[in-house]
């Protein structure tokens, strides 16, 4: 086995005096020709850097390479210093010996031209085709991705594409000039986690297919495992651990590489699950009966309405005092209208939602997803945490602040925080200003929207501990919407899985999650990444889901439960 | 405070910043009667003096000084300036906002109102109110208000619009936040630093229009000295004393080019993203 890509002592910086603004300090690897490297960390690592060093894209983004070799074997046996390379050559290098594809498929695809014509062009640079040949081969190329119905797709924009589909056309182009070194930059971080397994597959597929070496970058360690031969593990900067797969993940060495294994939530099926709290015997605070979000579609020169875009449909749950609920769906599932449509922020179409007066007028509050959009950059921390209070007319004194200063100790932060401004602290830190805002009422029920996703995952570990604190220490019911099965399994006690603007399946996390029962559900827990199950095989499914569109006056048919078990129904599927 | 610090920093806010407070000290000295000589006197053996010692900027057809007179002229125009931008901004401003958070209907019939006024030539719209309320310094200053209005409802309503989207008003809203707080606090708060850079560009327009007005005989009458009437006195003589028409004219452009190089300082200090670079 030849080794395809040897980097050496790779230092690189940034700004005006690179030598002193390192984000990558000696970094050292080597890639066999046909394998996969797995380079893993958090935000600020210098993953990502690493890997755009490899093509010296990190020129455009400002970056110098300081120190260390980068040496690649050509395929034409040459062997050439990355480092020390020029423009010219860099370009024949980049596309057709090193391949990338990136995070979001929507801003590296061009919006005003059909992904045919971005194929064929991908195959006129790189193989010289023109004509009925690049169309054959785009054609092609299509279907080497899984994307049904190639011909016909070749005609479509982008926006007409979802977004697993973006990216496997991202695929496709990168494979026209087949590459033998592939780098993918979380490719698969913006999708949902069914189209995420079917992406992971795909690579996995053509890997084996065109004996493709592959630099694979994550912050989910978990991803990786069914993927990787060799695994690096990053901080700082630093490749702080790497090696085989199985070594690095059966026989961690280095302290932070045990804390992405251990600390960080990884999906386990069920078995981690709560064991505190929850107490079914009680009764709902919060109840959601048959609610219904629908929103109008208007067609045609008089707009007139031709249907509806049924969001949420017939959706019942109980929230109980002091217990978790978790829903769980993927992007168009209706959770977050579901979530919204409790705190009135989008109208109910229909149904009925019964919040007890608790503890204060406004029992139900919400924690949102962003914590960079959802404080107002303008304010104090003062100002912002006041905000609910002057809302339910209370005056802003001394014993107001105080609350303030006990809840800012409470979320780990500290009394001066109180004169900054949301832009002084870092992501977590804001995240944790928003559920102290959101605890300034004393309120029964905490809405939190995907209230961890936006975080790294040493972040979110923590503050998921300090949210099942708080809910000991104030009694809180948690309505937890997400859409990553790994972090509901830590924090709920009883899951709903939403699909297509329904409810499919509620129960115990432990039953649901550990022994699902509707088709939906099992093929979603399938699809979660998992160390444990790294050596099962995921075969490329190419499911959609369905158009939640529906005409005028359609209404879905009434559902039918099964008892599954004590607190587990599940929905009765419909044979088509 | 901070902001006027940001100001000094940047080249050319330096200078504009520079122009405008001499202008405005002019004008003060103009206004309280720190003039060389009386403005409104006539001397009338010095009639049509080119500048010298005594007459720094000469003096006109009725032997009255120039620069005296530019003094108050500043004063006269920067007052209809800020007095016509102030009416436009707070009208405009609250008529983008509330046409951004009321949406639908509202927002169609106040932006459509916005639309046929910018339609409107200034100097059009002036003849129309000189008609109503005859000639004079509150002509000038309503009629270049209502031209500006629209300016400001547009400025005011996109940025809006999308602040109203924003999740910190989506909080707001479940905190049960009154709507005068979340217009306040999160909508107008965050309206600033777009409007002030506008209220600086809309303070060199009106300049130019109030001169213009002005020129017309549509605004300030004389003998009150405003920088339009001083031109348009000037244009029979123009040949014969120039600098009656220069002094007058090269303030207008200094201000302008003052008010316009302090926008731009001002739309580069507070940018966010060049403030996230600071950050």
């Amino acid at each position: 086995m030849s080794t395809l890509l040897g980097v050496h002592d790779l230092h690189v910086g940034f700004g005006r005096d690179p030598q002193d603004n390192e984000v990558v300090k000696g970094v050292s690897f080597e890639l066999a020709a046909g394998k996969t490297l797995a380079i893993v960390g958090e935000s600020g690592s210098g993953k990502s850097v690493t890997a755009l060093s490899v093509n010296r894209l990190v020129d455009f983004g400002g970056g110098r390479i300081t120190r260390g070799t980068i040496t690649l074997q050509r395929a034409d046996g040459t062997a050439v210093d990355i480092t020390a390379a020029d423009e010219p050559a860099l370009q024949r290098i980049r596309g057709r010996e090193i391949g990338m594809i990136f995070q979001e498929p929507m801003t590296s695809l061009n919006p005003v031209h059909t992904v045919g014509a971005q194929i064929e062009e991908a195959f006129r640079l790189n193989r010289g085709l023109g004509g009925a040949a690049a169309t054959r081969a785009a054609r092609e190329a299509l279907e080497r991705v899984r994307i049904p119905d190639a011909a016909q797709r070749l005609k479509y924009y982008p926006h007409q594409l979802s977004g697993g589909m973006r990216q496997r056309v991202m695929i496709a182009m990168v494979l026209a000039s087949n590459p033998r070194l592939l780098i993918a930059d979380e490719p698969t971080t913006a999708l949902d986690v069914t189209v995420q397994a079917q992406i992971m597959a795909l690579l996995a597929e053509l890997r084996e297919e065109l004996d493709m070496a592959m630099i694979f970058i994550t912050h989910d360690i978990g991803l990786v495992a069914g993927i990787a031969d060799d695994i690096m593990v990053m901080q700082h900067g630093v490749a702080v651990e790497q090696g085989k797969l199985d070594a690095v993940l059966d026989n961690p060495q280095h302290d932070y590489t045990r804390h992405l294994l251990k600390a960080v939530p990884h999906f386990t099926s069920g078995r981690a699950v709560r064991s505190d709290g929850g107490s079914p015997a009680v009764a709902p605070i919060v109840t959601v009966d048959n609610l219904a979000v629908r929103f109008p579609v208007a067609k045609g020169l008089f707009r007139r309405r031709s249907g509806a875009v049924h969001a949420v449909d017939g959706v019942d749950f109980d929230l109980r005092p002091g217990e978790t609920l978790a829903i769980v769906g993927e992007s168009g599932s209706g959770k977050s209208t579901t979530a919204r449509a409790i705190l009135g922020l989008v109208k109910a179409t229909r149904g009925r939602i019964e919040a007890k007066a608790g503890r204060s007028g406004r029992p139900v509050q919400m924690v949102f997803q962003d914590p960079y959009a959802s404080l107002n950059p303008r304010l104090t921390v003062e100002a912002l945490l006041a905000e609910p209070a002057i809302a339910a007319g209370q005056r802003v004194d001394a014993k107001l602040r105080q609350r303030m200063v006990f809840l800012l100790e409470r979320v780990g932060l500290t009394k001066d925080a109180l004169s900054r401004y949301p832009h002084q602290f870092s992501g977590g830190q804001r995240q944790r200003l928003c559920i102290a805002r959101a605890l300034m009422l004393n309120p029964d029920v905490v809405v939190l929207d995907e209230a961890v996703s936006a975080l790294d995952v040493s972040v979110q570990a923590r503050v998921l501990e300090l949210l099942i604190d708080l809910q000991h220490e104030f009694g809180l019911a948690y309505l937890f919407i997400s859409h990553d099965m790994a972090v509901v399994e830590r924090i709920a006690h009883r899951v709903a899985v939403m699909y297509a603007g329904q409810i499919v399946e509620i129960g115990k996390a432990a039953a649901v999650l550990g022994a699902p029962q509707h088709s939906y559900t099992k093929r979603l827990i399938a699809a979660v990444p998992a160390i444990e199950r790294r050596r099962q095989h995921f075969s490329v499914d190419v499911t959609q889901v369905p158009s939640l569109v529906r005409p005028s006056g359609f209404e879905p048919p009434a559902a039918r439960w099964r008892e599954a078990g004590e607190d587990h129904r599940v929905r009765v599927e419909e044979v088509a | 405070m901070a902001l006027l610090r940001a100001v000094m920093r940047h080249p050319s806010g330096r200078i504009g910043a520079a122009i405008i407070a001499l202008f405005l000290i002019l004008a003060l000295m103009g206004a309280v009667g720190l003039t060389p000589h009386d403005p409104l006197k006539q001397f009338v053996v010095d009639r049509m003096k080119g500048p010298s010692g005594t007459y720094w900027f000469g003096t006109d057809l009725l032997g009255r000084d120039t620069f005296s007179r530019l003094m108050l002229g500043i004063g006269e125009s920067f007052l209809i300036a800020f007095a016509s931008v102030a009416i436009a901004a707070t009208a405009g401003t609250l008529i983008g906002l509330f046409a951004a958070w009321w949406g639908h209907l509202w927002d169609g019939i106040l932006m459509r109102i916005m639309d046929v006024l910018l339609a409107f030539p200034a100097i059009l719209l002036a003849l129309l109110i000189v008609a109503i309320q005859g000639p004079g310094v509150m002509t000038s200053i309503t009629a270049i208000g209502i031209v500006y209005t629209p300016i400001f409802a547009r400025v005011a309503r996109a940025p809006a619009l999308a602040l109203k989207a924003r999740e910190f008003v989506e909080a707001a809203r479940t905190f049960g936040s009154t709507q005068r707080y979340i217009l306040t606090r999160h909508l107008l708060l965050n309206l600033i630093a777009p409007l002030t850079v506008t209220i600086t560009l809309a303070l060199a327009w009106s300049l130019l229009t109030e001169s213009g007005l002005s020129f017309l005989g549509l605004g300030s009458q004389p003998p009150a000295p405003s920088l339009g009437v001083m031109l348009a006195e000037s244009k029979s003589m123009m040949t014969r004393s120039p600098w009656l028409m220069l002094f007058p004219g090269l303030t207008i452009m200094l201000a302008i080019l003052g008010f316009n190089l302090l926008g731009d300082a001002l739309r580069d200090i507070l940018d966010p993203r060049t403030q996230e670079r600071r950050a």
